[in-house]
């Protein structure tokens, strides 16, 4: 296998076997869908205008929640600076990561969405949408979320900046994606606004791993 | 380039900003106090009343929120590419004084869209972005304070005012087009009688001045600070 | 100079006021955060041996 796979594959093993970082992010994912309706009440025309956002930001929350570990746990035990000093880059060191934080959190969550849609009374078209444009989307929180990591992993208590860090940062995402569900909801045309939070997608993927693995050398004391 | 390299050393900075600082502290007043003097001054706007004042402190504000963040990322640049030396510090020193300036730029929009527009909080693209850029800025001086070790925590800084910066704009855009998605108010639209000019120019200068006058000393400060620090430890 | 605001006082008087007690505010810290360091630096100084390049505290 080449390095790159091995340590995508690697580190898929890992986030399974911790506690199951998927089962977290669903877990939470869920408990969110679940809360809120009991917060805004049971109003099912509401719950629908409010479903795009809603399990947006509850995704994105949820996908936040194994972030903080994403380079922690290789700086912790040295093996980051083992990785470091491979042959494989360390950008691509960094997109290996970025998709397996994907594999184990955001595809899982785009996966349940329909279900949750169900409770928010969301349309059919409406939730084709919605797991479209978190399928397209959550790679984005990743990525970014990867920056967030490398830039805190040596901070202890990391994890309470890394949210106020990223999220700003996140806000297209949300937007694009939750505007695209709004608008299939009023059956207007979702495609620009998918289109959109594509491209952000697309170049938050393809520069994200040198913001990440240039923050994990300046902490690695490279 | 050499410019710039020239006042890299902490001595030449000191030397060139103590000449400099009583000039820009007396222009900032005078530029306020003018400014002030016009403003009250002129008639009530055809269109908003009396509430055009709040524009002389608003714009100005909101202006400098985004400028500082821009000398942010300037000096981010030179202390990641170039390695300059002051860069750091500056920027540490400016990103207090941006978030002020965007407290203030919402705080007084808020309070101009509230006669214009019946709430005090509205959804409209500008306030929104702002209130994203506070929350930029706050992570930003979260970071600076989070990681111990200074150089580590320059370059972290560095990182992420570059990320920011890339951001901003593709944020703002995104909020735009929410904003017409949803048919949110445009807080600022229409034009300024020329009347009104004069005034927000020189309360715009005044700001400018203030925050130029305030970043300076607040970068002696911090040289000072430094060489305190390497005293103490021997 | 015209202060009658009429009824849109209640907004910029505050907006004024808030603008004021800030920059105010911001000021008189960032002088006062000078003045500390300035003098923290000189009381160091005068207990120190004087084997250091330069006085940092006189280049104002």
């Amino acid at each position: 296998m080449s390095p790159f796979a091995t340590l995508l594959a690697r580190d898929i093993r890992l986030a399974a076997r911790s506690g199951g970082s998927a089962a977290l992010a669903l877990s939470f994912f869920a408990l969110v869908a679940t809360l809120v309706p009991l917060g805004v009440g049971a109003d099912l025309h509401l719950l629908a205008r409010v479903a795009g956002g809603i399990l947006w930001v509850a995704a994105v929350l949820a996908a936040l929640l194994s972030l903080d570990r994403l380079f922690q746990g290789d700086f912790e035990d040295g093996s980051l600076d083992v990785i470091a000093l491979s042959p494989l880059p360390l950008e691509l060191t960094a997109l290996a990561k970025i998709m397996a934080h994907w594999l184990s959190t955001g595809l899982p969550l785009t996966l349940l969405s329909p279900l949750l849609a169900l409770l928010f009374n969301l349309p059919a078209p409406a939730t084709v949408i919605l797991f479209v444009s978190l399928l397209v989307g959550t790679p984005a929180v990743s990525a970014v979320g990867a920056i967030g990591a490398a830039l805190t992993l040596s901070l202890k208590r990391g994890g309470l900046i890394l949210p106020l860090i990223i999220l700003p940062l996140l806000a297209p995402a949300v937007i694009f994606g939750a505007g695209a569900v709004s608008l299939a909801l009023d059956q207007l045309a979702p495609q620009n606004a998918l289109g959109m939070l594509a491209a952000f997608a697309f170049a938050a993927v393809l520069l994200s791993p040198f913001a990440a693995a240039a923050s994990v050398r300046l902490n690695l004391g490279g | 380039m050499q410019f710039i390299f020239r006042y890299a050393n902490p001595h030449e900075f000191m030397r060139l900003s103590g000449r400099v600082l009583p000039f820009t502290a007396i222009a900032t007043a005078a530029c306020l106090a003018a400014a002030l003097y016009l403003g009250f001054s002129a008639p009530p706007d055809y269109q908003q009343g009396r509430t055009v004042l709040i524009l002389f402190i608003h714009v100005p504000a909101a202006t400098l929120a985004m400028g500082v963040y821009g000398a942010i990322a300037v000096c981010s640049l030179l202390s990641l590419v170039w390695r300059h030396p002051l860069s750091d510090i500056a920027a540490r020193s400016a990103a207090p004084l941006g978030a002020l300036f965007t407290v203030l730029g919402l705080v007084t929009g808020s309070l101009w869209g509230k006669p214009m527009w019946g709430t005090y909080w509205v959804w409209d693209a500008r306030l929104t972005s702002f209130l994203l850029l506070l929350f930029i800025y706050l992570g930003y001086m979260a970071l600076w304070n989070a990681v111990e070790d200074e150089t580590r925590a320059a370059r972290a800084a560095a990182i992420l005012a570059l990320v920011g910066a890339v951001n901003i704009p593709i944020i703002k855009f995104s909020v735009d087009w929410w904003n017409t998605l949803h048919q949110g108010e445009s807080l600022m639209s229409g034009k300024l009688a020329p009347v009104f000019l004069a005034p927000l120019l020189l309360m715009m200068a005044g700001y400018a001045l203030l925050f130029l006058t305030l970043w300076m000393v607040r970068i002696r400060t911090a040289i000072l600070e430094r060489r305190a620090r390497s005293l103490m430890q021997g | 100079m015209n202060f009658d605001m009429g009824p849109y006082s209640v907004y910029i008087w505050p907006a004024y006021g808030v603008s004021a007690v800030l920059l105010i505010g911001v000021t008189v810290w960032t002088v006062a955060a000078w003045r500390r360091a300035r003098a923290k630096l000189a009381g160091l100084e005068k207990r120190g041996p004087s084997s250091r390049p330069r006085d940092m505290a006189s280049g104002t």
